[in-house]
């Protein structure tokens, strides 16, 4: 493995990725469409994905623990998008909505 | 010009991500998550880490949003002017900018050392390597968790006996 010198310090990564944190949390506490809770999740789960690969390859890379943990992040990732949407459209076709404040029947 | 770069192309995710979250429509968020996702397989370039780039180009920008889209697409109620935001909309957005606050807070007060920016370039060889014999284990189980999820998907969706 070669290292060579680069021109972005490792923070510029970790701010880029508590951004895109930041703007997946505001989308899933502030949509009610169940979709768009989904896609704001994804935004979350790339968010921590850049985190682990930046400091994988500046700070530890042996073993490629941080690109190997990213790895099984976007395997789960597809796995939870598939479930998750499998479960909104049960959900819609037994309630006629994909809205989350709609589905609130264990609410007392 | 890295730097250049890594300016555009996070603007881009941001942007993208920016638009996901606050469109009114569904369609055009779904294509922004594209753009955005993208975006970050371009980041993943500039850290040197080809291979994660292509399976986010593969994954994301096939897989989960033909997913989305699909999802979008079976779930519309016909209304026009839906409204996909909730009344706790301005609570969201206080609670986010607090945690993108204390997040910058942490990154500002942590010393970070000056003699980080030496990047790993690692091949794609070492990764296959790496992935089937030290983190073998992990792997097939995560193939084992892809597989029950998938199949629990086409299970949950399916049409039942007598429905329509």
């Amino acid at each position: 493995m070669e290292t060579v010198s680069s021109s972005i310090p490792l923070e510029n990564f970790i701010v880029l990725s508590s951004m895109l944190f930041s703007i997946g949390v505001y989308g899933v506490l502030a949509r009610r469409n169940a979709v768009l809770i989904l896609m704001s999740v994804e935004l979350m789960l790339n968010a921590v994905s850049i985190n682990m690969v930046a400091f994988a390859v500046y700070t530890a890379p042996s073993l490629f623990v941080g690109i190997i943990f990213a790895i099984f992040v976007i395997t789960i990732a597809a796995a939870e998008v598939g479930l998750a949407l499998a479960i909104v459209l049960r959900v819609f076709k037994n309630r006629g909505t994909a809205n989350v404040d709609e589905i609130d029947t264990l609410k007392w | 010009m890295t730097q250049v770069f890594f300016y555009l192309i996070s603007a881009v995710v941001i942007a993208g991500a920016l638009g996901v979250v606050l469109v009114r429509n569904v369609v055009y968020a779904a294509l922004l998550l594209i753009m955005s996702l993208m975006g970050v397989a371009g980041i993943y370039i500039l850290l040197s880490v080809e291979f994660l780039a292509l399976v986010q180009v593969l994954v994301y920008g096939g897989a989960v949003t033909v997913l989305v889209l699909f999802a979008l697409m079976l779930t519309r109620t016909g209304e026009l002017k839906e409204k996909l935001d909730g009344e706790q909309k301005p609570l969201a957005a206080v609670a986010a900018i607090a945690l993108l606050g204390t997040f910058l807070a942490m990154i500002m007060q942590t010393a970070w050392p000056r003699d980080v920016n030496q990047l790993t370039v690692v091949p794609f060889t070492d990764i296959g390597d790496a992935l089937f014999n030290r983190w073998a284990v992990p792997f097939e189980i995560a193939s084992g968790v892809l597989l029950v999820a998938l199949i629990g998907a086409v299970v949950i969706a399916m049409q039942e006996e007598g429905e329509r």
